[in-house]
């Protein structure tokens, strides 16, 4: 897959980001106490660029008193090397604030659940860039795309990380002019309709809404509101960078198909797998979905169609798929009729255009004088004037011979 | 860690359809019982198959907002949440009393609990009464009420039946309602005569659905009789030949259901703390005091 590296942390770029002032919090520093008390004195605490341990150093038989309390910091890089008490241990630890908190973020705010872990340190390339270099890109703000999302990825003085997220369309636009959100479920309900009031039965259509902003989420919230968005896609995403994604093809998906779904399986009858490119093309392309379709006939057969670019996969066909093949399955076992009718050419055309023009969802965007798009709304009322006879038949020609 | 996944029926037309699962869901996270509180779809997102790599727990139980023992339950859920060995044996239910199976879920390879559904749960008699108490607005209806329960019969599931018959008679066996009736959609006795079936001035009809939809807001409110058609809406309560009755919606749009997915887990191990005793106090009818 595509992985983008973040837009403000290009290491070539000319202008060249400041690393920021970090103090070091107490929280942060408290976690380290802990993690040394939970330690064996020999077993050293790594940070990027150095590492501490408790205890001095070649004691580690009959420690006591002092020697026992006794930290050590290894490169010490000027500052005292071993026995350093509480106090001098806080002290070189603030002189690497920045090492400190990237560790207390990773390893006690984000946790170890592998895909929330992956993808925060995705946003700031955390396995491929130096502290320093992140928390300078940081500070200028990292942005990351995600489906129709655009997250900025910051951090405070304290070394906190803070990410605000938004629909991308409403980028550049004061948080102030937004409507604000803080708690992750809020986002359940920005997901639920589209710019016009419609219903979404698939969040990874790409019809998400926009004029709303989480502002300033921490890391836990920022995954918990993406996958809210995007149910699951952090997980199959996650799964895929691990060389783990389970892909569901075709004809396993709709073999496993049961009660009134059951029928779609007699669609697959062993004579090639166009219908099930049209199912792709007309369901799953990057206009109408976000996610990569992975997915593919059987594991030895690939569609046609291309699978899209999204950021995150599509590893089998999804419940609207399934439940649009049943449909196709039923129409498609119908035998095609020879109906015969005349059409200008124009009227030819006319019809072309309004299947384009409902297949694009463009309806909305033809306006209603503009006589020269065939799917207009007057052309196409005066095509039916014309051509239906009064129960509707297209050319007075019915549908079913025996209804002459 | 602790994890609750709610699994629920989902709908690719109706927004309403999910809507009592998050409702719930919000009610179990605000008692803080379980560490993480996730939602699982048969036509919405997360899907059922996908819905457990989303769980960061090593406790985790699966409680079905399902209505009843049946197809969901015993095929299609576990089939794609893919719970290795499952048989519908290891509830060993007449229909009505599935518990939980402790199994292994082959996409995250951790067992989980896979409860029954909410609906067979002794509880849910509770959450119908307390859906009489909410659409008549007093905490202690009852005298003078007739309560009619109403489901699909057993054209479509032999449980469906069975579940709304062990509801309604022990509601019955309570005697705080002059009568509680048993009502079907496509068998005898037919919610279409409803006035027929109670000799009580006021009826409560509580359809035992967990989401409003086409059965709970089209077809019963026609069938009835409350309305002609369905987008003209009615009053409650409606008098249909000389019956005032209080029609009450999908009984699983009432808050009090968080109390019984909250059972459906403690039946099955979970250590809920006082979130059973939070629960049925904050959903509680005002008194009006």
């Amino acid at each position: 897959m595509d992985d983008q590296r973040p837009e403000t942390a290009d290491p070539t770029a000319a202008h060249e980001p400041a690393v920021p002032e970090v103090d070091l919090p107490g929280d942060a520093f408290d976690a380290v106490l802990d993690s040394l008390d939970d330690r064996d004195p020999d077993e050293i605490l790594r940070f990027e660029g150095f590492s501490v341990a408790r205890g001095a150093e070649g004691a580690d038989e009959d420690l006591s008193g002092d020697a026992a309390d006794a930290y050590r910091l290894d490169p010490a890089d000027g500052d005292r090397r071993t026995g350093l008490t509480e106090r001098d241990l806080h002290e070189a630890l603030s002189e690497r604030a920045a090492a400190v908190t990237d560790w207390y973020v990773f390893e006690r705010v984000v946790g170890e659940f592998g895909p929330r872990r992956a993808f925060l340190r995705w946003i700031e390339d955390a396995d491929g860039e130096t502290v320093e270099t992140r928390y300078a890109a940081l500070a200028e703000g990292i942005e990351r795309a995600w489906g129709e999302l655009k997250i900025t990825a910051t951090v405070t003085d304290r070394g906190e990380r803070r990410y605000d997220v938004r629909h991308a369309d409403d980028a550049g636009i004061p948080v102030d002019e937004l409507d604000a959100y803080e708690d992750p479920l809020d986002a359940r309900d920005l997901v639920t309709f589209d710019e016009k009031g419609r219903y979404r039965p698939l969040k990874t259509a790409p019809s998400l809404a926009g004029g709303w902003v989480f502002p300033d989420l921490g890391p836990r919230d920022l995954y918990e509101t993406v996958e809210t968005i995007y149910p699951a896609t952090v997980a199959n995403w996650h799964r895929e960078r691990e060389d783990e994604l389970d892909v569901t093809h075709w004809r396993e998906t709709m073999e496993r198909q049961s009660g009134i779904y059951g029928v779609v399986k007699t669609w697959d009858r062993g004579e090639g797998h166009e219908h099930v490119d049209w199912v792709a093309e007309a369901c799953c392309d990057d206009s109408q979905c976000l996610k990569r379709r992975e997915w593919e006939y059987d594991e030895d057969t690939d569609l046609d169609v291309d699978g899209g670019d999204g950021a995150f996969p599509c590893r089998e066909p999804c419940s609207v798929v399934v439940s649009a093949a049943r449909k196709w399955t039923r129409l498609e076992s119908e035998q095609p009729r020879t109906y015969e009718f005349d059409l200008t050419p124009s009227e030819k055309e006319q019809v072309e255009d309004i299947i384009d023009a409902v297949a694009d969802g463009r309806t909305d965007e033809i306006r209603e004088a503009d006589t020269k798009e065939g799917a207009n709304r007057y052309r196409t009322r005066f095509l039916r004037a014309k051509l239906f006879d009064e129960d509707g038949n297209l050319g007075g020609v019915p549908t079913e011979p025996d209804e002459e | 860690m602790q994890s609750l996944v709610i699994v629920a029926h989902g709908s690719h037309l109706n927004p309403e359809s999910s809507a009592p699962t998050y409702d719930h869901a919000d009610t179990i996270r605000a008692t803080g019982a379980f560490d993480e509180v996730r939602t699982g779809f048969w036509k919405e997102e997360p899907h059922f198959r996908e819905v457990l790599r989303t769980v960061e727990g090593d406790e985790i139980y699966v409680v079905p907002l399902f209505i009843s023992e049946g197809y969901f339950t015993e095929q299609v859920i576990p089939r794609e949440l893919r719970l290795a060995g499952w048989d519908v044996s290891e509830w060993g239910s007449d229909g009505l009393s599935a518990d939980q199976a402790t199994l292994v879920a082959e996409d995250i390879d951790r067992e989980v609990h896979y409860c029954g559904p909410v609906g067979t749960h002794r509880a849910m008699a509770d959450v119908i009464v307390r859906r009489a108490e909410s659409v008549t607005d007093d905490p202690d209806v009852g005298d003078g009420f007739g309560l009619a329960v109403v489901g699909h019969g057993t054209e479509r599931n032999e449980n469906s039946a069975k579940a709304i018959e062990y509801h309604a008679d022990r509601i019955a066996e309570r005697d705080r309602f002059d009568e509680v009736k048993a009502l079907y959609m496509d068998e005898d006795p037919e919610v279409d005569d409803l006035p027929e079936h109670f000799e009580s001035d006021d009826v409560v009809l509580v359809p035992l659905f967990i989401a409003d939809g086409y059965h709970t807001q089209e077809d019963i409110p026609e069938d009835v009789g409350l309305c002609e058609d369905h987008t003209e809406g009615y009053d409650v309560p409606e008098t249909v030949d000389g019956t005032r009755i209080w029609y009450a919606g999908a009984v699983g749009t009432e808050p009090l259901t968080a109390d019984v997915v909250l059972e459906r887990a403690a039946d099955a191990g979970a250590d809920l703390g006082t979130a059973l005793d939070d629960v049925r106090e904050t959903t509680r009818v005002a008194t009006g005091d």
